[in-house]
C-alpha cells in the first residue's frame, strides 16, 4: 500500500467535490441548520434559570452538533463507488495498479476531511457565539470537560463510521440514490446514540467519552476491513460474483 | 453545434428536489424515519419539552431525503462540439508534427516475431454461471505488433480484455501478460505494465483534461508527471485543450484523452476496446492515425473491434472470435487460407477459342467464362499466372480491357467464418 496513490485519490476526489453542486449544497446547508437551532435555544435561556436546568439544555443542544459528522459523510461516501460506475470511470480506474484498500482509504479520507472540517468549524462558531452572547451560566455549562471531550473525540469517529457505511452501500448498490438512502439509514445508529446522550439517558463523562471513542475506533477499523473485502472487482464490473474467489484479482 | 441550452427554458427538466421512494429501500428509509419521529415525540413527552431536537431531527431527515431524491439528475455536463474546430487534423504520436489524416498502408512485416511474445494466452475460458463467454482461447502477440481481436457483439472480446487486464478472474486457462503470469498475486504488477482504454474512455467530467491525466499518473506512481502529461497531450494533439473540463469535449476528443491516458505509464501492451465505436468518420480517422502512430513507436496494441476495414487497415494479425477462436493470422494469410486465388479477365469481345488461350498456361488451374467477355481463372500463384495470361491474350490478338487479381477482403473472411456459426446455430 502506498500513500502516494492514496493521496492521488484524495486529491482527485476533493477536486471533484469542489465542482459538484450537490456535494456543496449538502455540506453547506445542513451544518447551518444544525448550528442555528441550538444557538437560538441557548441564547434565549434567561439568567434566572437554575443551573441544573441550564446543564440539561446545554447537554441536549450542544451534542446535537455531533449530528453533522454523522449526516454529511454518508451522502458523499455513498457516491464514491457507484458514482464511478455511473459515469463510466470505474473500469479505467480498476485497470490501474491501485489496490482496493488504497482506493477505499483515499475515498474515505476525501469524504472525511470536509465533513470533519465543517463539523469542527461549526462547533468553533458555536463556541464563539456562546462565549460572547450567552449568559454566564450557559457559558460555563458549554465550556465543560465532558462536552468538549465528547465533541472533539466523537466528531471524527462518528464521521468515519458514517463514511464506511456509505462506501459499503456504494459498493453493493446499483443506483446512486439507493446507496445514499441506505447510507443515511445505516448512519442512524450513530444519530440514535447521540440522541441518547442528548436526552441524558447516557450521562456524558470524560471516562465514558474516551471509552466510547476507543470502541468506535475499533469499529471503524473493522468497518474498513469489511468494506475492503466487499469490494469485488468482478462484481463491480460485470454484476456477477467471481466463481473462483481464489483466482479473483485484488 | 450542440449547445447546453438547446431546449427552451420552459421545456427543460429540472433536477427535481421532490423525493419519491421508488425502491423498497426508499420505503424502508421512510418507515425508519417515521419510527424515529414517533420515538422522538415519545421521548419529548417523557422529558422536558425538546422542541428544537425534534425539529432538528425532522429537518435532518427532510434535507437528506430531498437532496438524495434529486441526486439523479444533477450535474450532468453535456458534451459540446469541438470548439477549436480542429477535428479534421489527425494528431501524431511523434511530438508536435502532424501525421497524415489517414494511416499509410501497413508495411508487410512491422512487428518482430522472433522476440519473446509480450502476451501469451493458453486455453483461456471464462464462464458466468452457466453461460460461457470465452471458450478455450489460445494465442500470442509479439512485441510491437498491432493485434486485432475481431468478433460480433457478445463474442467475448471485452471479456477477454477484462480477464487479461486482471479485472475479472478466468474460469480456467493461463496467460502471460507483459511477461508476468496472470495470477491474483500479480494483479498490481500486471496493471502497472499495461494500459486499457475501454469503449467508453471514462473521464471525470468535472475535472480538466490535465487533471484527469494527473490523477491517473498518480495511480501509476509517477512522482513528477508534468513532463509526461505534456508529452502524451502533444502525442494526441490536445495541448490546447489541457485545461478544458472533460465534460465539454466531443466524443472524438474524449477518445483522444483516453488514448493519452493509456500512454501515461509507457505500457508494454495497450488494450483498446472498440476505440472507434460511435465515432464519426473524421474522429475515426484521427483515432486510426493515433493507433498507427503507436505502431511507429513500437507499442504493442491489442485492438478489439467489429469494424473489419479498421482491422484490415491497422492490424498486423487478426484473431476472429465467436466465444471460441475461429481463426488467427495475417489478413492476407486468412484470405489465402479460405479463398482460392483468381485472375479476372475482361476483353472487348468474347474470345473465339478461350480454351486454346488459357489451357496449359503456367499457374492456371482452371477457368470459366461468364458467357460474355469475362473470364475467371483459378490460379495457384497470380505472380506466375498473370504474365503468362497477358502474353497469351496478346498472342491471340485479344483487345484486353482489364486483367486483375480477385481481392477478397477481411470482411469476406469474417463473413465466411461467421456464416459457419450461423449455420451451426440453425
Amino acid at each position: 500500500m502506498t500513500l502516494f496513490r492514496i493521496w492521488a485519490v484524495v486529491r482527485k476526489e476533493l477536486r471533484d467535490y469542489r465542482r459538484n453542486r450537490f456535494t456543496i449544497t449538502t455540506t453547506a446547508v445542513m451544518p447551518i441548520v444544525f448550528l442555528v437551532a441550538p444557538l437560538v435555544t441557548l441564547l434565549r435561556i434567561p439568567a434566572s434559570l437554575s443551573s441544573t436546568a441550564v446543564q440539561k439544555e446545554v447537554g441536549a443542544t450542544s451534542l446535537l452538533l455531533l449530528v453533522v459528522p454523522a449526516v454529511i459523510p454518508p451522502i458523499i461516501a455513498a457516491y464514491s463507488v457507484i458514482g464511478e460506475r455511473d459515469q463510466g470511470t470505474l473500469e479505467p480506474l480498476l485497470t490501474t495498479p491501485v489496490r482496493r484498500e488504497e482506493l477505499l482509504l483515499g475515498k474515505a479520507a476525501a469524504a472525511f476531511a470536509p465533513a470533519v472540517t465543517v463539523a469542527y468549524a461549526i462547533y468553533f462558531v458555536f463556541l464563539v457565539v456562546i462565549h460572547f452572547g450567552a449568559t454566564a451560566a450557559v457559558r460555563s455549562a458549554v465550556f465543560q470537560g465532558p462536552q468538549l471531550t465528547a465533541q472533539v473525540l466523537f466528531t471524527p469517529l462518528i464521521a468515519l463510521w458514517a463514511i464506511w457505511v456509505g462506501i459499503a452501500m456504494s459498493v453493493r448498490a446499483r443506483d446512486v440514490r439507493v446507496a445514499q438512502q441506505l447510507a443515511t439509514l445505516g448512519s442512524l445508529p450513530a444519530v440514535g446514540f447521540i440522541a441518547l446522550i442528548s436526552f441524558q439517558v447516557i450521562t456524558p463523562t470524560v471516562a465514558l467519552a474516551v471509552g466510547l471513542a476507543l470502541a468506535l475506533l475499533v469499529v471503524d477499523i473493522a468497518a474498513w476491513r469489511v468494506v475492503s473485502q466487499m469490494f469485488d472487482r468482478e462484481r463491480l464490473i460485470t454484476g456477477s460474483r467471481a466463481r473462483h474467489p481464489d483466482r479473483a484479482p485484488h | 453545434m450542440q449547445l447546453l441550452s438547446a431546449k427552451p427554458w420552459f421545456r427543460r427538466r429540472r433536477a427535481g428536489l421532490g423525493w419519491r421512494p421508488v425502491t423498497w429501500q426508499g420505503w424502508l428509509v421512510t418507515a425508519v424515519a417515521g419510527g424515529l419521529v414517533v420515538a422522538v415525540l415519545a421521548v419529548m413527552r417523557a422529558s422536558s419539552a425538546r422542541i428544537p431536537i425534534a425539529v432538528l431531527i425532522l429537518a435532518l431527515y427532510a434535507i437528506v431525503a430531498l437532496l438524495t431524491g434529486g441526486a439523479r439528475g444533477q450535474d450532468h455536463v453535456q458534451p459540446v462540439a469541438d470548439r477549436s474546430g480542429s477535428a479534421a487534423v489527425a494528431p501524431s504520436v511523434s511530438g508536435g508534427s502532424r501525421a497524415p489524416a489517414s494511416p499509410a498502408p501497413r508495411p508487410p512485416s512491422a512487428p518482430s516475431t522472433s522476440a519473446a511474445p509480450v502476451l501469451v494466452v493458453e486455453h483461456l475460458t471464462k464462464a458466468f454461471d452457466e453461460r460461457i463467454a470465452v471458450d478455450d482461447v489460445s494465442f500470442s502477440v509479439a512485441p510491437g505488433e498491432v493485434f486485432g481481436f475481431l468478433g460480433p457483439n457478445g463474442a467475448g472480446k471485452t471479456t477477454t480484455v477484462r480477464v487479461l487486464a486482471t479485472l475479472i478472474a478466468p474460469t480456467s486457462g493461463s496467460a502471460l501478460v507483459a511477461g508476468i503470469p496472470l495470477d491474483p498475486a500479480n494483479g498490481v504488477a500486471i496493471r502497472q505494465r499495461i494500459a486499457v482504454m475501454p469503449e467508453n474512455p471514462g473521464l471525470y467530467n468535472r475535472l480538466s483534461v490535465a487533471e484527469n491525466l494527473e490523477f491517473f499518473a498518480g495511480l501509476y506512481g509517477l512522482r513528477h508527471p508534468e513532463a509526461r502529461i505534456s508529452r502524451v497531450l502533444e502525442a494526441v494533439n490536445l495541448v490546447a485543450r489541457a485545461n478544458d473540463p472533460c465534460g465539454s469535449l466531443s466524443k472524438g476528443l474524449r477518445q483522444r484523452v483516453g488514448l493519452a491516458r493509456a500512454l501515461l505509464n509507457d505500457p508494454a501492451i495497450v488494450f483498446l476496446d472498440e476505440p472507434t465505436s460511435g465515432l464519426d468518420p473524421v474522429a475515426t480517422r484521427e483515432v486510426h492515425g493515433l493507433i498507427d502512430g503507436l505502431r511507429g513507436h513500437g507499442v504493442t496494441v491489442f485492438l478489439t473491434t467489429h469494424r473489419l476495414e479498421e482491422a484490415e487497415q491497422l492490424c498486423d494479425r487478426v484473431a476472429i472470435l465467436s466465444t471460441s477462436l475461429r481463426t488467427i493470422g495475417r489478413p492476407d494469410e486468412l484470405r489465402d487460407r479460405l479463398f482460392t486465388k483468381m485472375l479476372l479477365v475482361r476483353t472487348v469481345a468474347p474470345l473465339r477459342a478461350p480454351e486454346r488461350v488459357f489451357a496449359g498456361l503456367p499457374g492456371v488451374e482452371r477457368w470459366r467464362t461468364d458467357e460474355s467477355a469475362g473470364y475467371e481463372l483459378t490460379v495457384s500463384d497470380p505472380r506466375v499466372a498473370a504474365p503468362a495470361v497477358t502474353r497469351a491474350l496478346v498472342a491471340e490478338g485479344a483487345d484486353v480491357l482489364t486483367l486483375t487479381e480477385a481481392r477478397h477482403s477481411l470482411e469476406d473472411v469474417y463473413l465466411e467464418l461467421m456464416s459457419d456459426d450461423v449455420e451451426t446455430r440453425r
